[in-house]
């Protein structure tokens, strides 16, 4: 019984959730992408029209769900890509990059430099191990320009 | 306090290193928040009570780095890393480091030259044919 609502809730509204959350990613990347310039590099260019720097942090923490979980640990006896738990990744990744990003342009910045991320599973932490739960951080350097860069015809 | 991920803090020199300087934090969860997260993980999906929890955490370990920055009488923190690690069951610890800095003083902004417009001696001569203008410079060099 437990098995059966488990799987109906994971099934029905974790697919939902699913859309959903890709939907406003989507969205959301789409307003907020072309207005901020991602490099993961770590020196940032042209320093001197550089007006302000700071740090910026985006963070999500994600969550399996049953039905996930159940052909995940199908899928350990087989072995193979983790399709379910890929998605789930993704997600949490991007989620974490938007939120860096909306942070970015709070403080009016244009770039983000030197942007890493970092996962990790946090779900011995809550007391779960079976269900993955995995935190992951997005930071890097906010950069605002005194003025826009003039580009230099050749 | 500048603080940045990036090995230095751009136009600005540093003039002085003053070592690793480092905040953490263990945290628990608390029991209503555990309480939604467990219905939540029968959906899947992000948690926002633990988000909300970690964000926190990460950002009172990041104050105490960057108290232990002002007691070094640093002007800046770069190079920020950040590391997550279940410590034990029901905890986890947030970990902040990142290298202290002393920074050179600002130097002056240098006002952007300003085109000056030249009063045109002479009228300049039409090109016709592609030909350069015959000035008397072009004359042959006495040798």
């Amino acid at each position: 019984m437990d098995f059966i609502l488990g799987m109906l809730l994971g099934l029905i509204f974790g697919q939902r959730n699913e859309r959903t959350h890709i939907r406003s990613l989507e969205q959301r990347e789409g307003i907020l992408f072309p207005i901020v310039k991602l490099d993961n590099r770590k020196r940032i260019k042209d320093p001197q029209t550089v007006a302000d720097a700071q740090m910026v942090i985006g963070q999500a923490v994600m969550a399996s769900d049953y039905a996930k979980t159940f052909f995940a640990r199908w899928r350990n006896i087989f072995g193979g890509e983790m399709k379910s738990f890929q998605s789930l990744l993704t997600r949490g990744r991007r989620e974490a990059l938007l939120r860096m990003v909306e942070d970015a342009r709070r403080l009016g910045a244009t770039e983000v430099w030197n942007v890493r991320f970092e996962t990790s599973n946090i779900s011995m932490a809550t007391g779960r191990s079976g269900m993955a739960q995995v935190e992951i951080v997005a930071f890097g350097t906010a950069v605002r320009r005194a003025e826009p860069i003039t580009q230099v015809l050749a | 306090m500048i603080i940045v991920n990036t090995e230095e803090v751009p136009n600005r020199q540093i003039s002085d290193v003053l070592g690793l300087v480092q905040g953490n934090t263990i945290r628990a969860k608390h029991a209503g928040r555990d309480i939604m997260a467990s219905l939540k993980n029968l959906v899947g999906g992000e948690l926002k009570g633990y988000t909300e929890l970690l964000t926190e955490s990460r950002r009172q370990a990041m104050d105490r780095m960057i108290a232990q920055a002002q007691q070094l009488g640093a002007d800046a923190v770069v190079n920020v890393r950040f590391t997550t690690s279940a410590v034990a069951s029901g905890a986890a610890e947030m970990y902040a480091y990142g290298t202290a800095v002393k920074l050179a003083p600002k130097p002056q902004p240098i006002p952007a030259p300003q085109p000056q417009l030249q009063p045109v001696a002479q009228p300049v001569p039409i090109m016709e044919n592609n030909q350069p203008p015959v000035t008397q410079n072009d004359a042959p060099a006495a040798y």
